[in-house]
């Protein structure tokens, strides 16, 4: 069987641009969610969210020029120059830039979105009523289609090989990462650039995720403190955008070309919930069989997880329900990993959480730091296991466990191990 | 150089990101100037923005220099 590794990272992230900013912030408990100010808020429910930096004192500040000129940038709406910038640095990282056709042929790319051009779409459809057809920019379409960040990396690269897309809400990052792992395994390319982008942090993304009764909307005069996974105050997500990118290839082929490798991925597991469109399974029997599926994927035990990323988006069902599912798979284990919500610093990164996360756990392998749940004060009745509360936490880590759990029941767990 | 062919000149410069001295009269937007054809698309929808003309497709077809442009402007303000 062949087998998958990680050879290069990639991130935008509310805490910053690039993945070394994000973690070093991350470690120390610095939170990237802020008051929104780009964009009309007075009358929106919810005002904070994890917007990426921009301003110019921001030390890890996010510079769209960096990533495409602005003529370009025209024909991509925010979620695509966001994914590109990922996928630049992790391809960078990587150090793979094929030049012959063969190997050209043997990349692809697989980055999708939760939700895609949303900005964009929203702000075409007021133009077609304020001035007619004839104003929709020819690059409407293409700027807010999904699969088109695939598309740009592919042709800033040449990489000619399977180009796709996944968009399964909020669990799109894991599986794009999980299936991109399948595809090396099945022999279809031999490196793969897989991932998730996400910016639909606007007025309309506000208001539809608030309509739903998903966000946060009592910490609007404290923005650090909204997302708040599995503490008692915890009241809905922050809205959250950027994006996360991996280089994945197989390991001969890496360890051929001498490059450094981060990680295995050695199991993926998925699941649908099959019982509401917005609200998970009340017994978290969708989360539950997405992890088993993962640790039997990769033929492991649940006594060898060290540390769990959790889905944990500070709603008030979500965070028990996937805890609940941890300690039905884990048993007496489950009071020996370590588990966090990363999304307590950066807030819900929709189709993107799944490969930042997956990153955090790479990150929480190379370093032995779990990164920490901010703003776990006082947490919920029975959420009794290692939660990682407040501040980072440094153990052995060999095995990471990535939870992505989406709108519609669909569920994703990638198991990722040292080398 | 007459006021709208500064002004046409201005807009290609904008959209396509190119040097000024590249856009001369006879310059292709295609052929020279790097657009493609969703950048025409755009380049002519700014033109009937800047001028307040209305250049229907069959004509925006026609117009493949920045000469071409300047011409059919002139023609339809004059």
């Amino acid at each position: 069987m062949r087998r998958v590794v990680v050879t290069g990272l990639g991130m935008v992230t509310p805490l910053g641009n690039g993945v070394e900013g994000t973690w070093e912030q991350l470690a120390r408990g610095v939170s990237g969610i802020r008051a929104i100010d780009r964009f009309q808020v007075d009358d929106l429910p919810a005002r904070i969210g994890g917007q990426i930096p921009t301003e110019a004192d921001h030390p890890y500040r996010f510079d769209p020029d960096a990533v495409a000129a602005a003529k370009d940038r025209r024909r991509m709406d925010e979620f695509i120059v966001y994914g590109l910038a990922a996928a630049i640095e992790a391809i960078e990282d990587s150090g793979w830039k094929p030049e012959a056709e063969e190997d050209r042929e043997r990349t692809g790319v697989i980055i999708g979105s939760g939700i895609g051009g949303l900005p964009n779409i929203a702000e075409a459809s007021k133009i077609m009523e304020a001035s007619g057809p004839r104003k929709i920019s020819p690059f409407f379409i293409p700027s807010s289609l999904i699969n088109l960040v695939s598309g740009h990396v592919s042709i800033r690269y040449g990489f000619q090989g399977p180009n796709h897309a996944v968009v399964t809400a909020c669990s799109t990052g894991a599986h794009a990462i999980g299936d991109a792992s399948r595809i090396i395994k099945y022999g279809d390319a031999d490196v793969m650039v897989a991932g998730g982008a996400e910016a639909a942090l606007c007025r309309l993304g506000i208001a539809g995720f608030a309509a739903a009764r998903a966000l946060s909307t009592s910490y609007n005069d404290a923005p650090t403190t909204g997302s708040r996974p599995w503490d008692k105050g915890r009241d809905g997500f922050v809205m959250g955008e950027g994006a996360g990118v991996l280089v994945l290839e197989e390991y001969e082929h890496a360890k051929k070309r001498g490059a450094k490798i981060y990680a295995e991925v050695l199991g993926y597991g998925m699941s649908g919930d099959a019982y509401h469109i917005t609200a998970p399974a009340e017994d978290g029997n969708g989360g539950f069989r997405a992890m088993r599926n993962a640790l039997r994927d990769a033929k492991l035990d649940v006594s060898a997880v060290d540390y769990v990323n959790a889905h944990g988006t500070s709603t008030p069902l979500g965070d028990e329900i996937e805890l609940g599912a941890v300690k039905r798979l884990f048993g007496d284990h489950a009071y020996k990993l370590s588990m966090s919500s990363t999304k307590s610093a950066i807030g819900h990164l929709l189709g993107a959480a799944g490969a930042v996360e997956a990153i955090f756990s790479i990150k929480a392998l190379n370093t032995g730091i779990c990164p920490p749940t901010l703003n776990l004060n006082d947490p919920s009745e029975g959420c009794d296991i290692d939660l990682v509360p407040l501040k980072a936490k440094e153990r052995s880590v060999k095995i990471a466990l990535s939870n992505s759990f989406g709108f519609g029941g669909t569920n994703a767990s990638l198991v990722l191990g040292a080398v | 150089m007459s006021n709208v062919a500064e002004r046409v000149k201005k807009i290609v410069v904008e959209h396509l990101g190119v040097e000024a001295d590249k856009v001369t009269d006879t310059a292709s937007f295609i052929d020279d100037l790097g657009a493609d054809s969703l950048d025409t698309v755009e380049l002519v929808m700014a033109f009937e923005e800047e001028f307040s003309v209305e250049i229907p497709d069959d004509a925006a077809e026609k117009i493949l220099t920045v000469k071409d442009a300047i011409e059919f402007i002139e023609k339809a303000n004059g």
